[in-house]
């Protein structure tokens, strides 16, 4: 059975009516993202604008970085917003990748009990998880192998330091509220996102230690899927999404995301110019 | 097969930690259902055995406490360990300690409730027959457990079945932190939001064969003592 008619056969199936308009039914793009920009709200200010403007409807699927560059493996979705760098290099170097841009990043904080036993406030990211490991100050680690616990280890690796084991330092394995939760009643330090921080600081009994360095910034990059291994992928579509988010207006949308609620930006819009 | 080959391989290669977080959980829910019999069963005799004002209330509540949700416990004692809260100054937060308490909690009113009903179930007949052979308060007392054992066991299975297979209250009071209050149920959360379904397949597989164990013992115990 051919394409056509297998399709003509879904439709009687199905009881449609077997001509319709064109474009109003047919351009949806399948976007797979990460949960910090989802629970944010960002999307939710962001992916109305598109669909009005673009006339392309997008359906989300809020997952892990690792598991929405999986799903572009698998050809399961058409476009992806993730922050997860190596990860991304190999997906692009493997070919899977059609197009990748710079879209926006946020950044992490380092927080920690306003004693500050480790003496590490005012230090940049380096000194200050340095000057905790050498203080065997407790920190709590997400340990879930989400993005954020990526991103300590990360930091912990380029200070050339492996507290894996050490007493002090705490796994949880739990979300970024419950983390949080453990290092204000532990009176620990913690590596929290920027977004998190600010809409849970009230509840916390934590201060920020260290903020602001280059390597606690997290770069979030929009990725269009190649239609080489997929060919039923939305590509049209998915590089019109791609192109709309780096595009000035839509930049300057990002960079005003938050600051009624928070008093400043969640992310900041980082598209090369 | 490659399945199961894998998670027996997955359960070899993380030994020492799979023993730590098995005995954890024996350690917290052994030491809390201990704590809940030393408290429920004295408490189930005296309701079953005394008349008082009051008591029927007291028996709605233990009724009610049979089916306490054990995240609402854990708020509960989450609030009242908490360092803002009225024990904060303990300092028992996200210890086994604070685990205990909650699954104590959970598992004194099933050991009340079904005391109760044990000693409401014996024979009239037999309450007459100890105190007539001119028993002390505490010898009566002893009697009636021992009439009661079967009914004891069954509390004992059943408290420790729940609370070693919670994994709401110890979530919120333990904390899951890996080496210090990470028990069964808990990692098998952990591993199944990571993804990782046949390490958490496994866990779950041990749990259950956990409880199949003790509870064959138990059975065994229960049984042999009814001959």
């Amino acid at each position: 059975m051919g394409f056509a008619s297998r399709l003509a056969f879904a439709l009687l199936v199905l009881g449609l009516p077997a001509a319709p308009s064109g474009a109003a039914a047919g351009e949806t793009l399948i976007l797979a993202t990460t949960t910090s920009t989802q629970d944010s709200g960002l999307l939710d200010v962001l992916l109305p604008a598109f669909e009005a403007e673009a006339g392309i409807r997008v359906k989300t699927v809020a997952v892990g970085s690792g598991e929405a560059l999986a799903m572009g493996r698998r050809g399961d979705a058409d476009a992806l917003l993730v922050h997860s760098k190596t990860a991304e290099d190999a997906f692009m170097a493997e070919g899977f990748g059609a197009l990748r841009l710079d879209v926006m990043y946020n950044d992490f904080v380092l927080v920690g009990p306003g004693a500050d036993p480790a003496g590490a406030r005012g230090s940049d990211a380096l000194e200050a998880f340095r000057r905790i490991f050498e203080a065997g100050a407790a920190f709590v680690s997400r340990g879930d192998q989400s993005g954020t616990h990526r991103k300590e280890q990360d930091v912990w690796k380029r200070a050339d330091l492996d507290p894996s084991g050490k007493p002090w330092y705490l796994s949880a394995g739990q979300g970024m509220g419950e983390t949080a939760r453990i290092a204000s009643e532990k009176r620990a330090y913690t590596l929290i996102d920027r977004g998190t921080w600010l809409a849970l600081r009230r509840t916390l009994d934590l201060e920020v230690v260290s903020e602001g360095a280059k390597d606690l910034l997290n770069t979030y990059r929009v990725i269009v899927v190649s239609p080489e291994k997929h060919p039923k992928t939305h590509v049209e579509e998915a590089r019109r999404f791609a192109e709309w988010l780096v595009a000035p207006e839509t930049q300057k949308r990002i960079g005003e995301f938050g600051r009624e609620k928070y008093g400043r930006p969640l992310f900041v819009p980082d598209a090369r110019k | 097969m490659t399945g199961i080959d894998e998670a027996l391989g997955a359960l070899l290669a993380m030994r020492q930690e799979l023993l730590g977080i098995l005995g954890l959980s024996l350690l917290v829910s052994g030491a809390a259902i201990v704590a809940a019999m030393a408290i429920g069963v004295p408490a189930g005799i005296f309701l079953g055995l005394h008349d008082f004002p009051g008591r029927r209330f007291l028996v709605t509540v233990v009724n009610t406490g049979m089916g306490l949700p054990p995240v609402v416990v854990g708020l509960v004692v989450f609030l009242l360990l908490a360092r803002a809260g009225p024990l904060g100054g303990l300092e028992l937060l996200y210890t086994p300690s604070a685990m205990i308490v909650a699954q104590v909690i959970i598992a004194t009113p099933l050991v009340v409730g079904i005391t109760l009903a044990a000693v409401q179930a014996l024979d009239p007949r037999v309450h007459l027959q100890i105190l007539s052979l001119g028993a002390s308060r505490r010898q009566y007392w002893w009697k009636l457990v021992q009439e009661a054992r079967l009914s004891l066991v069954a509390a004992l299975a059943a408290g420790f079945g729940s609370i070693v297979s919670e994994v709401g209250a110890v979530m919120m009071v333990g904390g899951n932190i890996k080496g210090q209050t990470r028990v069964m149920t808990t990692a098998i959360v952990l591993e199944t939001r990571q993804g990782n379904f046949t390490l958490a397949i496994a866990l779950g597989v041990l749990l259950l064969a956990l409880a199949l164990a003790l509870n064959w013992l138990f059975t065994s115990v229960q049984q042999r003592s009814k001959g």
